[in-house]
């Protein structure tokens, strides 16, 4: 109860899940064998976290932000570009970190203040608007990012996936680099985790809620809101630029498609509102879902469009084909604003589940 | 005498608030009803209710026999209700004659209607072409009402229409609103002016939190100063 | 006594002209930074252009917020839809689109033009229905429901028409530039600034003449009161809603023949441009979105020309700018 901060999930179905997925993460290296297993646990892993800081934003303070992107972006570019710069050593690990989270905070700092400053309906657009430029520039400055290619590195010797750790002949499993480095991104995005469940069930966090519910009402408070909504913006900043340290630590790699791009921002937004706004965990579901959608739906849709070309229908084999997956979950998303604004975590947390609000304060 | 408006048992919420909690009231043809009270006592709301504009969550509302409790704005509208809300809400980016062109919903400005307004109000023919922004408190109040009667209404719904103006524009009002009663108009008319409730009224009603504390006819509490003072204490201006 | 309030002081209206004379500054200052003359004018033609077409698109979006309060994310895919649709008239008269013959280049034209405004306009009927009605007056969800739009409809047109970029060839008699003096300028960017002229005075003539104008007008500035006096502001913003979607399918046609080339991204593309615009301009002001369109056309060609990699972030920095002098964009209309 410590570790969560007085805030369980509060509905049986939605406890079991969430621990069915956490130990399937924490198993995968054993469980499922494979390379592209691990990639996608390692994958669900960075976004629950990326998904949780946006959530501190969307689902606690209600702004639309369009350049949680920007942030992630900039953890791995961070830690990308040193790395590639300085070699792999834990010095290059610890400047990119040193130099990237505060560039994401200040950022942060920066169009909070700037957007606090003109009307809240700004706030939308004109992230959308700054992360789109900062994804240009990105792009262009090649000397220092790549362009579009990216920049590739080499980890540092302990997390590369030739150095064996324990033999296979201890337990039948060999452990490596590869799967250190997996530990290392699953243990971060947990932490990472639980301090946002800690941050939004602090008083602080209860502000963060007054505000969205009637921000001028709690300014007649007397809080400040200007202070509140800027301190979560640069937490959020924080949280994901560290989910893209992660990201980038584990693809050995950082390029505008797999940690600037617009389709990340609408996926993290998927993620969130299927998840559950407002919640935190619904960030683990709705990345867990999403990511196994994107990774094993489409092979079912590939067969699905083949089956409909072969039985010679119209219009199917296009709209099933398994590059259009994204299709069919944004119709996923528009009926889950629609139908169940709370999420998965909210229909549980209403639905079977015995409700317990409370009883653990 | 046949009661235009009739509202029986009528709740209003707003969000959390239950604001009117039981209204029972009746404005007669052709006579002018006041609504008195303090600040906070539902008047407002009970003329934003009528106007389906905060829609009453239970009860009844008829006007002229018919049901218009679930019928939206601009359908009571149209059965010849004119709303002169409180805060004016005349339309700054447009001009006098603008404001006037959309009041008046079923064609062209009749201009003998036009020629009686202006001999209330000069100062609309004066800034006919000037952006309602920029007229005064009280001119702003003349255009409201002159929008209200434009074309001929049935029911007036009117809130407070002289606060804030000077004493000689509320004389002005005052000749205006009984000319319009005098054309047939029945007028449901929320008043802190006692002074101007008082040259006005046919009939009273008193609210407080949100329930109807007295009726009666508007001379018979004019001249009981003891019931003045215990129904509306000392929210009333000085009785001029 | 009456006329004691007649006489009352009656302040001047002020006419605010700085935003007007912004664009002009601007234009001015950058001849001696330009240099040439004739490279200052082609540009300055070219940004004119520009400008039109981005405000033939944004103008729909400006309105809309200013109406009903309504952000819709999802604006982008009614320019991409409008360009799609338009390739459909295109593809079967290639011929006539290669004839030498403005007459017979505008009778595909303008066909073409006139079905993808018609589609992007009954789009715009389903979207409202579907996705803003249901969460009318909500923003939080409005941005949400139209963000999953705008993904919807992209993905339908890769579905439908591949993922491809589609080439859109340019009218044969709309090809080469005018010259005067030793000054170029393209034949279709003159066409399209007439086109923007032209919409922009038709607006601002319903706008302004016409009663369904002065209802809009007074809408955008209390639409409580506007129902209070029997119109039914509902089937007025559908109506403002189609038309503005239609705008935005005129402006995707018009905007794909001058990048000759039709692809489902340019909505994500000109989402960002339209949206700084109309941040600029004041969200549901017209004529703040027509004189931010020309803005941000004159700072990316003139950025362009002269510093290259200064172009890329200049529309962020022009919405900075401005927003520091006028945080409600250059004509705040809404008091909201």
């Amino acid at each position: 109860m410590m570790l969560l901060s007085g805030d369980p999930p509060r509905s049986r179905v939605l406890t079991l899940v969430l621990v069915v997925i956490i130990l399937a993460l924490a198993a995968t290296p054993f469980l499922f064998p494979g390379a592209k297993a691990l990639n996608v646990a390692a994958k669900i892993c960075v976004f629950a976290a990326l998904v949780a800081s946006y959530d501190l934003l969307l689902g606690y303070t209600g702004s639309v932000s369009f350049a949680h992107t920007m942030f992630y972006g900039i953890g791995s570019y961070a830690i990308a570009i040193a790395l590639y710069g300085m070699g792999p050593n834990w010095a290059a690990v610890a400047t990119g970190i040193v130099v990237g989270l505060p560039l994401a905070a200040l950022l942060a700092l920066a169009i909070g203040l700037f957007s606090l400053r003109v009307a809240a309906i700004f706030f939308a657009m004109i992230t959308l608007a700054v992360a789109s430029a900062f994804q240009v520039l990105a792009s262009q400055l090649s000397w220092l990012t790549g362009g579009e290619d990216g920049r590739s590195f080499q980890l540092p010797e302990l997390l590369r996936p030739g150095t064996v750790l324990v033999s296979k002949s201890l337990f039948g499993f060999e452990i490596n680099g590869r799967i250190l480095t997996f530990y290392l991104v699953f243990a971060v995005s947990a932490l990472m985790i639980l301090a946002l469940l800690r941050v939004v069930n602090s008083p602080f966090g209860r502000v963060l809620q007054a505000i969205r519910e009637n921000r001028f009402r709690a300014e007649a408070l007397g809080f400040r809101t200007v202070f509140h909504l800027t301190y979560a913006n640069c937490l959020a900043a924080l949280v994901a630029a560290g989910a893209g340290i992660l990201n980038a630590l584990w693809l050995r790699y950082a390029g505008p498609d797999t940690s600037l791009s617009f389709s990340i921002m609408l996926d993290i937004l998927l993620m969130v509102v299927i998840g559950g706004m407002g919640t935190i965990y619904g960030a683990i579901i709705g990345a867990t879902i999403f990511i196994l959608a994107q990774n094993y739906l489409q092979s079912l849709m590939g067969v699905a469009s083949k089956a409909a070309s072969e039985a010679g229908l119209p219009l199917l084999p296009g709209l099933l084909h398994p590059d259009r997956w994204l299709l069919w979950l944004g119709l996923l998303f528009i009926a889950s604003v629609y139908f169940f604004p709370t999420g998965v975590v909210g229909r549980l947390r209403n639905g079977g589940g015995h409700k317990s609000a409370g009883a653990s304060h | 005498m046949t009661d235009l408006l009739k509202l029986s048992g009528v709740h209003t919420h707003i969000g959390r608030y239950h604001i009117l909690q039981g209204i029972d009231l009746a404005a007669p043809q052709g006579q002018v009803t006041m609504l008195l009270g303090r600040n906070g006592a539902g008047k407002t709301t009970t003329l934003r209710t009528i106007m389906g504009l905060w829609p009453a969550s239970s009860g009844e509302i008829t006007l002229g026999g018919e049901r218009i409790e679930s019928r939206a704005t601009p359908d009571i509208a149209q059965r010849g209700v004119s709303y002169v809300p409180e805060s004016m809400a005349v339309f700054s980016d447009l001009t006098v004659k603008e404001n006037l062109v959309l009041a008046a919903r079923d064609g062209p400005m009749d201009d003998k209607q036009l020629e009686w307004i202006f001999g209330f109000f000069p100062a609309l023919r004066r800034f006919w072409l000037s952006r309602a922004g920029s007229l005064s408190g009280g001119q702003k109040q003349m255009l409201s009402i002159a929008r209200a009667i434009i074309e001929p209404r049935k029911l007036l719904l009117i809130d407070e229409p002289t606060k804030g103006l000077a004493p000689a524009i509320v004389m002005a009002l005052i000749e205006c609103l009984k000319e319009i009663k005098r054309k047939g108009a029945t007028i449901l008319l929320v008043e802190q002016n006692f002074f101007a409730a008082r040259e006005l009224g046919d009939n009273v009603l008193v609210m407080d939190n949100g329930t109807i504390v007295h009726r009666g006819e508007m001379a018979a509490l004019a001249s009981d100063v003891p019931l003045q003072e215990r129904l509306l204490g000392l929210s009333l201006e000085a009785h001029q | 006594m009456t006329e004691l309030a007649a006489t009352d002081p009656l302040p001047k209206p002020k006419r605010d002209i700085a935003p007007i004379l912004l664009p002009i500054a601007l234009a001015l200052v950058t001849i001696p930074l330009i240099g040439s003359p004739s490279t200052w004018l082609t540009l300055t033609a070219a940004s004119l252009a520009m400008g039109m077409m981005i405000f033939i698109m944004a103008s729909g979006l400006t309105l809309v917020f200013g109406l009903m309060d309504v952000l819709n994310f999802g604006h982008g895919a009614f320019i991409a839809v409008g360009a799609y649709i338009a390739t459909l008239v295109f593809a079967p008269f290639a011929a006539s689109v290669q004839a030498d013959s403005l007459w017979v280049n505008l009778a595909v034209l303008a066909p073409a033009a006139l079905l993808s405004m018609a589609v992007s306009g009954a789009l715009g009927l389903v979207v409202e229905r579907v996705l803003i009605l249901p969460v009318y007056g909500q923003h939080l969800k409005q941005i949400l429901m139209t963000t999953g739009g705008l993904i919807v409809a992209e993905q339908t047109l890769y579905a439908l028409w591949g993922p491809q970029i589609i080439p859109m060839p340019l009218p044969t008699s709309l090809r080469g530039s005018f010259i005067l003096g030793d000054v170029a300028i393209a034949k279709y960017r003159v066409l399209a600034t007439l086109i923007g002229l032209a919409v922009f005075i038709a607006i601002q003539l319903v706008l302004n003449r016409t009663k369904l104008g002065l209802l809009i007008r007074a809408g955008v500035e209390n639409r409580e009161m506007v129902e209070a006096l029997g119109y039914r502001i509902r089937r007025l913003f559908l109506g403002v809603f189609m038309t503005g979607s239609a705008l935005a399918g005129l402006g995707g046609v018009m905007w794909a023949l001058y990048r000759e080339q039709v692809h489902a991204s340019m909505s994500d593309e000109l989402t960002v441009l339209i949206f700084v615009v109309v941040i600029i301009g004041g969200l549901g002001s017209i004529g703040g979105c027509f004189i931010g369109a020309i803005l941000v056309a004159l700072v990316a060609n003139y950025g362009g020309f002269l510093v290259p990699k200064l172009a890329l972030v200049s529309n962020i920095l022009l919405m900075v700018a401005i927003l520091m002098w006028r945080p409600r964009g250059l004509y705040a209309v809404t008091s909201r």
